[in-house]
């Protein structure tokens, strides 16, 4: 069964194309925009802009360090640069330089860390991001978005374009079906519960928010209603809604398409922990380096499917009771 | 805007410059004074003798010519250098180093008026002036870009990554200046990790090079002059300098790097040195 069709979602193309549309429009929609890029214009799909747009598109080349550097010094004319690369180059060659040119120097940079996860598969643990978000949240300034489907990914990039400071955009080559339709309300900070429900709470990003609605339409045929809700923003996290769900449902499964260690699970159980302790359980990597491999496949031998977050679901759940 | 001194008036600059620096780092028991010291008529030049187009009352000035220090551990000559040109008052300095004070060990960018980037990782400082000028001819602005490095700073690789983009994209606009004291943290650049031949390296990647006595504030204008005459392709004025110049215990001892004069004798010493000098 594919991503999404449990929960009866409509199949979409690769993240990835729509992030170059969207960037594109705004590209279109804001003069003061331009892109950087390091090479890999085709992976991550500025082509798109480059094509229509050449003379705000620059290819800086394979040098990341140099890469970021340039988009934050753009940023001192007042331009609004689309730094982009995957995120495992980004992050491993110029940490330093968002550090202190990006993060440090708190200038409006956006960038796109591209091929997050494990889902870009078969070019295999090289270029895979699974421990891109962890490394990100070491940049106290900056804010996270992990869209999970075509119109948050919009929705994302118009909102990270229109805010003022750095932000840090996951971006995928999975095909992650839709979670929303067109008009869904993306407010950075404020995360988005995509489904009722108050027997057990989980709380997802990028691909996971599909596979927990998965789950949680195979729960419901148990006679348990989970909520899920998609924390699309890493960085503000959105307390309220974590201790809403702590409070209101009294389990929590977190799922993320990243290390555990590091990984969102933990900042979640954080908040839970100060302010409303719940059983838990977290879905994620465990420590290992992904292989090379077909998306579905490696999803599903390192436990990142709906499975995986029904299982959880059932431990929690089972715990809570206990408690009671 | 830098209005151009006379003679005198250039030397009297430096001197103060110098006394500044003393001062602030005395005060703040840290710092790097000898880093600073050999890069004074470098900045003399640029600031006071009329090269760079600043307006100090106006800081964020779109047309301004972008100093980026890049060698950010210099941060105390480019405070001293900031006040000076009327950036904020001198007061400043003398809070170098201090909790609670804007004047960070080395400059962040948002801290204080005048100061372009966060430096003190070495290597960035060329690639965020690409950046600027990259910028500035999309939106049509005519401003040039001056990056001050380290001679040690160019053991890192962002740095040859910058060379590389500048003259790819024929980057008259931006002149660096390289503050060759001959010296880095653990001892003399050709002992620790050698950079020669550098003249060439940097002219093999399509850069117009110059050298010039790094202490002769009147040369070094002349090269800038000359530099920003150059078409098409980005500029380096190679300075030949004194690690610690104008102290004469400091420049015999490299392990000055990152250390401030803490004892009185030897604060009086280099402050008498320093006025005669």
């Amino acid at each position: 069964m594919r991503l999404g069709e449990h929960a009866g979602l409509k199949d979409s193309k690769p993240l990835r194309d729509i992030f170059g549309e969207a960037l594109l429009d705004v590209v279109r929609d804001n003069p003061k925009v331009v892109v950087l890029d390091g090479d890999l214009g085709n992976s991550t799909k500025t082509e798109l802009v480059r094509k229509a747009f050449p003379e705000r598109s620059f290819n800086i080349g394979i040098a990341e360090s140099n890469l970021v550097c340039i988009g934050a010094g753009m940023a001192g004319v007042g331009l609004i640069p689309w730094i982009t690369s995957f995120s495992s180059f980004l992050l491993c060659n110029a940490y330093d330089q968002i550090r202190l040119s990006v993060a440090m120097s708190k200038i409006n940079a956006k960038i796109l860390g591209s091929h997050g996860g494990i889902t870009l598969g078969k070019d295999g643990p090289t270029q895979m991001g699974i421990e891109d978000l962890a490394l990100v949240g070491g940049f106290p300034t900056m804010v996270i978005l992990v869209p999970c489907d075509p119109a948050s990914m919009r929705a994302a990039v118009r909102a990270a374009t229109d805010y003022e400071g750095p932000v840090w955009l996951r971006s995928s080559r999975y095909a992650m079906p839709e979670v929303y339709s067109q008009d869904l309300d993306f407010v950075i900070g404020k995360a988005n519960t995509v489904r009722e429900g108050n027997d057990l709470t989980i709380i997802a990003n990028g691909l996971m928010v599909a596979a927990g609605l998965d789950a949680a339409a195979e729960l419901a045929d148990e006679g348990i209603e989970a909520r899920v809700i998609d924390m699309h923003t890493l960085r503000p996290m959105d307390v309220e809604a974590i201790v809403s769900a702590a409070k209101e449902t009294g389990a929590i499964v977190t799922a993320e398409e990243h290390l555990l260690h590091g990984g969102f699970g933990s900042n979640i159980a954080r908040v839970v922990a100060e302010n409303c302790p719940v059983p838990m359980r977290f879905v994620g990597l465990e420590d290992t380096y992904v292989e090379s491999g077909d998306p579905d496949e490696l999803l599903k031998k390192y436990h990142l499917t709906s499975g995986d977050i029904e299982n959880m679901a059932r431990e929690v759940l089972a715990e809570k009771r206990k408690a009671k | 805007m830098g209005s151009i001194a006379n003679k005198n008036e250039l030397k009297i600059i430096a001197r103060e410059l110098r006394l500044d620096i003393l001062e602030a780092t005395t005060k703040a028991e840290s710092g790097h004074l000898s880093s600073s010291f050999s890069s004074v008529e470098i900045l003399t030049a640029l600031f006071f003798n009329g090269i760079l187009r600043y307006r100090s009352d106006e800081p964020l000035w779109p047309e301004r010519d972008r100093f980026i220090m890049s060698k950010g551990h210099a941060a105390p000559l480019l405070y001293a250098v900031l006040a000076k040109a009327g950036y904020f008052s001198r007061d400043e300095l003398w809070r170098l180093r201090q909790a609670g004070s804007p004047v960070q060990g080395h400059p962040i960018l948002g801290c204080m008026p005048g100061v372009e980037a966060t430096t003190g990782s070495l290597g960035q400082g060329i690639s965020l002036a690409i950046g600027h000028i990259l910028g500035a001819r999309l939106i049509k602005k005519d401003f040039s870009a001056y990056v001050l490095i380290g001679d040690g700073e160019c053991q890192a690789g962002q740095i040859w990554e910058s060379a590389m983009a500048a003259a790819h994209y024929q980057m008259q606009e931006l002149i660096v200046i390289l503050d060759y004291n001959k010296f880095q943290e653990m001892g003399p650049i050709s002992r620790e990790m050698g950079l020669e031949p550098l003249t060439e390296k940097w002219q093999s990647f399509g850069w117009y090079t110059q050298e010039v006595d790094g202490h002769d504030v009147q040369k070094i204008s002349a090269a800038l002059k000359t530099l920003q005459e150059v078409k098409e392709k980005p500029s380096i004025l190679i300075a030949h300098t004194v690690k610690g110049k104008g102290i004469s215990f400091v420049e015999k001892d490299f392990t000055w790097h990152g250390r401030a004069i803490k004892d009185p004798e030897q604060y009086e010493m280099a402050k008498k040195e320093i006025l005669c000098g």
